[in-house]
């Protein structure tokens, strides 16, 4: 299961829908709001989302962690809207009998999210200014293309 | 006497619907717009746009849907596609 949340992400409800008996490892990560990004002091960000494409995409790479990793199930919830420092901007948990293909399943699931989803991120700095990350530089807006390029995470 | 008519060579319009995010909207200045177009692509579009609006972003850094499923940028327009170029993603 996956969707995109405006407001707070409360990760009980979602623990709980992934109770079974055959598993004996849960493993959650919780993707939060950082102070700094690439040097700058980040005050507040915005996530904004495509988020038919990206619901379609997201269950896609649910599925595929259920086949190459063998896992019971997993869901995954990410914020849309304006966050502060310290609020949590994903969550994703994984249930399977044991740890190892649980944590693979993880870390597979966040990276293709990364890398997938329909989601941009504007940050706004201390200094006032605010820009699309992955997409501009505060001076330099051409300098998104080798950002892009080197396929930052 | 027939006059030969090059039906390929004809330029027909389409509809089309566009949904702009990010950094594209800021830049157009609106979330979505209904424009008529007679680009022969979605790349075509793209760079049309691109001129007039002043887009930062190279049609390369791009991927573009139609109709919420990721296309090829060859493809052609069809009447009354919901068409979104998606800037490079920070997800997560």
């Amino acid at each position: 299961m996956f969707k995109f949340a405006a407001e707070k992400i409360e990760i009980e409800p979602l623990k709980k829908s992934l109770e079974d008996d055959r598993a004996g490892a849960v493993v959650c990560f919780e993707g939060i709001v950082r102070n700094h990004n690439e040097g700058k002091a980040v005050v507040a960000l915005e996530y904004e989302a495509y988020e038919t494409l990206g619901t379609t995409e997201a269950e896609k790479i649910l599925a595929e962690a259920r086949t190459n990793f063998g896992i019971l199930n997993a869901v995954c919830v990410h914020r849309v809207g304006e966050l502060k420092v310290g609020d949590m901007a994903v969550f994703v948990a994984v249930t399977s009998a044991h740890r190892h293909e649980a944590y693979q399943a993880s870390r597979y699931i966040i990276d293709e999210i990364k890398t997938r989803l329909p989601i941009w991120k504007k940050e706004t700095y201390a200094s006032g200014s605010s820009s699309w990350v992955n997409c501009q530089h505060l001076n330099d807006s051409a300098a998104c293309q080798s950002e892009a390029s080197h396929g930052r995470k | 006497m027939e006059i030969a008519v090059n039906k390929g060579a004809e330029k027909v319009n389409v509809t089309v619907t566009v949904r702009y995010f990010a950094i594209l909207k800021d830049q157009r200045g609106a979330a979505s717009e209904q424009l008529s177009t007679e680009a022969a692509s979605l790349a075509e579009l793209y760079d049309s746009l691109a001129t007039t609006h002043g887009f930062s972003l190279k049609q390369d850094q791009l991927r573009v849907a139609v109709n919420d499923s990721f296309v090829d940028w060859q493809e052609e327009l069809s009447e009354g596609a919901h068409i979104v170029f998606i800037p490079p993603v920070a997800g997560g």
